[in-house]
C-alpha cells in the first residue's frame, strides 16, 4: 500500500494571532506554527493502514517555503517514510494549491491520498476535493472511520445529523475529520530519526491566485454581558432581551 | 485539556535547535494529555501514577540521552534536560521516577558496567521492561555519604551485602537496585563499589516510607539488605571509590536544575491565569500593585533559571560541565522554584491550598527537591570549595 499525505503548516491554535502591519496578512512574529491538526489525522491513519498491511510505504507532500521542512519532519518523526517539499507558496483559494498538488501526485505511485479535512488557518475545505477532481479519483471528504480491504475502500463521512457511508475501489482519495484515530505523538527516537529521512526538494513556484484579499480584519470584540436582574422579577426582562434584542427565541 | 503555552519572556526558545523543540513539544503535549488529568488524584490516594510508564517508555523518555545502541533516543544534553523540565511541569514524583531510572540506574551500567550488563540491562530499561532504583543513601549518612556502613563481602563466586539504604525512591517497584557498599574496611570510602541488585534477591526488602507530606505521587522507601547474595558478575566493574556514585548524582542534579524551571512555570502560568480571571472590590487581582510585582518577580527569576539551565545543558554537550557548575544551577534553580510555588499559592488565596490547583503541590514537592541530591546547602559548600580552594566539611 503506498500513501500519499498532503499536508500544510499552520499557526497553532493556542497562538494569538494578530493582524500584519500591511494588512493584509497575519503577523507571523512570535506565532508558534505546527502540522495542521486535522493533517495529524490523516497521518495517523496512514501509517495505521501501512502497520496492518505490513508493507508499502508513507510520504507526506507540501506546499511551501523552507520553513515547511519542520512540519514535513514532523510527520517523520510520526512515522513517516518520506517526505517532498513542493517549494513555493500556496494561492488564497484551494484551486492553485490543489493544481500544485495534483500534479506533483500525478507522476508519483500511491493507492490512497490522504488529506485532513481543512486546513484550520484560512478554513477554505477545498482542496482535498479539487485535488480528486483534477486527479480524476473518488474522493470522501469529513471521514471519521475507514476501512480498507484489499481494493476496496468504505468511509463513514460525517453529515448533518448522521453519517453516510461510501465505498470505491482504489486509487481514491479520503479527507480526514476529527474522530478518525487518536494520533501518535512524535517519539524522541522518531524525532532524532526524521533527520536521516529523504527529504526531496522540488521548485513547484508559487501557486496561482484567483481571488486577491483586500482587507484582513479582527473578529469583533465580544460585548460585556448583562446583568437584567435578580430572582423570578427579571425574566420578564430576560425574556424581552432574548426576543427582542439578541433575537434568539 | 488546556494546552500550556510555555513561559518564554526572553525568546530562549530562538536558541533551541527544531529537534530540541520537537522532542520538549513531544513531552509538553504528553503530560497536558495524560499526566496532568489524572496527577492531583493520584497525589491525594498517595500513589505513583504506574499506568503512565510503558508510554514514557514508548516515546522514549528513559534514559533518552544515552546511545542508540541500547534503544535510547540518542539526544544531546539540552534535550533530555527540556524532557526534565517538562516532566517537572507535570508533578516533580514523577521526574524523579524518570530521573532515577536514568541518571542512577542506567548511567551507572552504562559508565560503571561491563559490556554484558550494559547488553542486558540497558535496553530493558529504556523499555521500563525493568524498573531501577538507586541505593547510597543511609540513615545516618545523607550529606555524608563516604560514611556509609552497608558492606559487601566477597565469599567464592558471590558477593554478600548486608545494610540499609533510606530515602529510596522507587525501591518498592524496582526490579533492580544499585546498591553502594564498602568493600573494605568501613572508614575507607576509596573501597566503594557497585553492585547490581535484582529485588527479588533473598535478604531484600523494600518498605514504604510512612508518613510523607511531600512527593506524594512518588515511591519512597527504605531498603534492609540482610546477606543478600549476588554473583560476583553483578559487581559494576568500573566503580571505584566514593567518586563514582557522585558521578551518577551529578548526573541526576542536572536534570533537576532543569526540572525545578518547569515546576516553576507550571505555578507562574497558574498565577497569572488565576490572576487575570479574579475579581476582587470589582477588578482583576492582577491589576493591583502587589500582584504584579510578585509576578514579576517570579517570570524573572524564572527566566534567569532558564538561561543558566541552558548554558548548563550546553557546556555538558560541550564535554566542558564542572561538577561545581551543576552543583550552582541545582541550587539556585530548586531554590528559585520553591520560592515562586509559594508565591503562586499566596496569590492563589484560599484557592491556592486546594489539590485542584497545582501550585501547593509543587511547592511541597519541591521541598524534598531542595533537599535531595545534595541539599541546598550542600550545593553552596561545594560551589564555595570550588571558588575558594578551601573545603567546609573536611
Amino acid at each position: 500500500m503506498r500513501i500519499i499525505v498532503c499536508v500544510k503548516r499552520v499557526p497553532d491554535s493556542e497562538s494569538r494571532i494578530a493582524k500584519a502591519k500591511d494588512g493584509l496578512s497575519v503577523d507571523t512574529q512570535g506565532v508558534k506554527f505546527v502540522l495542521n491538526p486535522y493533517d495529524e489525522y490523516a497521518v495517523e491513519e496512514a501509517l495505521k493502514l501501512k502497520e496492518a498491511a505490513g508493507d508499502g510505504s508513507v510520504s507526506v507532500i507540501t506546499l511551501g517555503g523552507e520553513e515547511s521542512k519542520e512540519t514535513l519532519r514532523t510527520a517523520l518523526a510520526m512515522g513517516v517514510d518520506e517526505a517532498v517539499l513542493l517549494k513555493g507558496q500556496p494561492s488564497v483559494d484551494g484551486l492553485g494549491t490543489a493544481e500544485k498538488l495534483a500534479e506533483a501526485i500525478k507522476g508519483r505511485e500511491y493507492d490512497l491520498v490522504l488529506f485532513g479535512k481543512q486546513a484550520i488557518d484560512d478554513d477554505n475545505l477545498q482542496v482535498p476535493a479539487m485535488v480528486a477532481e483534477l486527479l480524476g479519483l473518488p474522493c470522501a471528504t469529513v471521514v471519521t472511520e475507514l476501512q480498507v480491504d484489499g481494493g476496496a475502500v468504505t468511509a463513514t463521512r460525517e453529515v448533518e445529523g448522521g453519517h453516510e457511508i461510501v465505498e470505491f475501489e482504489l486509487p481514491g482519495l479520503i479527507a480526514a475529520q476529527k474522530g478518525l484515530n487518536e494520533p501518535r505523538y512524535p517519539s524522541l527516537k522518531g524525532i532524532m530519526q526524521a533527520k536521516k529521512k529523504p527529504l526531496e526538494e522540488v521548485d513547484a513556484g508559487d501557486a496561482e491566485s484567483r481571488l486577491e484579499v483586500v482587507e484582513v480584519m479582527n473578529p469583533p470584540v465580544r460585548a460585556a454581558g448583562q446583568i437584567v436582574g435578580e430572582g423570578a422579577d427579571a425574566v420578564p426582562e430576560l425574556v424581552r432581551k432574548l426576543r427582542d434584542e439578541a433575537k434568539v427565541i | 485539556m488546556t494546552k500550556f503555552e510555555g513561559v518564554d519572556y526572553y525568546n530562549v526558545d530562538s536558541l533551541l535547535s527544531e529537534e530540541e523543540r520537537a522532542v520538549r513539544d513531544t513531552v509538553r503535549d504528553w503530560v497536558d494529555e495524560n499526566l496532568l488529568p489524572l496527577i492531583a488524584r493520584c497525589y491525594v490516594e498517595r500513589r505513583f501514577p504506574s499506568e503512565l510508564v510503558p508510554q514514557m517508555a514508548e516515546l522514549g523518555f528513559f534514559g533518552a540521552n544515552m546511545p542508540e545502541k541500547y534503544g535510547c533516543a540518542g539526544l544531546n544534553n539540552v534535550a533530555y534536560g527540556l524532557i526534565m523540565q517538562e516532566l517537572e511541569r507535570g508533578d516533580s514524583g514523577v521526574r524523579s521516577f524518570a530521573s532515577v531510572q536514568a541518571s542512577l540506574v542506567m548511567y551507572p551500567i552504562l559508565e560503571f558496567g561491563s559490556g554484558e550488563q550494559r547488553d542486558y540491562w540497558l535496553p530493558k530499561l529504556a523499555k521500563a521492561e525493568a524498573v531501577g532504583c538507586y541505593g547510597l543513601t543511609e540513615p545516618d549518612y545523607g550529606s555524608d555519604p563516604g560514611g556509609l556502613t552497608t558492606r559487601a563481602v566477597k565469599d567464592g563466586e558471590e558477593w554478600v551485602i548486608t545494610g540499609t539504604k533510606m530515602w529510596i525512591t522507587n525501591a518498592s517497584i524496582a526490579d533492580v537496585a544499585i546498591i553502594w557498599a564498602k568493600t573494605g574496611e568501613l572508614d575507607d570510602p576509596e573501597s566503594i563499589r557497585g553492585f547490581i541488585v535484582e529485588t527479588d534477591r533473598e535478604g531484600y526488602v523494600a518498605s514504604d516510607q510512612k508518613g510523607k507530606l511531600s512527593l506524594l505521587a512518588s515511591d519512597t522507601s527504605e531498603i534492609s539488605l540482610q546477606e543478600v547474595r549476588v554473583p560476583a558478575a553483578n559487581l559494576l566493574p568500573g566503580s571505584s571509590g566514593l567518586r563514582s556514585p557522585l558521578m551518577c548524582l551529578n548526573q541526576a542534579r542536572y536534570g533537576i536544575a532543569w526540572g525545578a524551571v518547569g515546576a516553576a512555570m507550571a505555578c507562574y502560568a497558574e498565577a497569572l491565569s488565576y490572576a487575570q480571571n479574579r475579581l476582587q472590590f470589582d477588578r482583576a487581582i492582577a491589576g493591583y500593585q502587589i500582584q504584579q510585582i510578585r509576578l514579576v518577580e517570579m517570570l524573572t527569576e524564572i527566566t534567569k533559571g532558564q538561561l543558566l539551565a541552558l548554558q548548563l545543558g550546553r557546556l555538558k554537550d560541550g564535554g566542558k560541565l564542572r561538577h561545581a557548575q551543576v552543583s550552582m544551577a541545582k541550587r539556585n534553580n530548586v531554590n528559585m522554584a520553591c520560592e515562586v510555588a509559594r508565591e503562586a499559592r499566596r496569590l492563589l488565596g484560599a484557592n491556592g491550598i486546594l489539590v485542584e490547583y497545582q501550585s501547593m503541590r509543587h511547592m511541597a514537592n519541591l521541598e524534598s527537591v531542595y533537599t535531595y541530591e545534595g541539599t541546598h546547602d550542600i550545593h553552596g559548600l561545594i560551589v564555595g570549595e570550588d571558588i575558594t580552594g578551601l573545603s567546609a566539611v573536611t
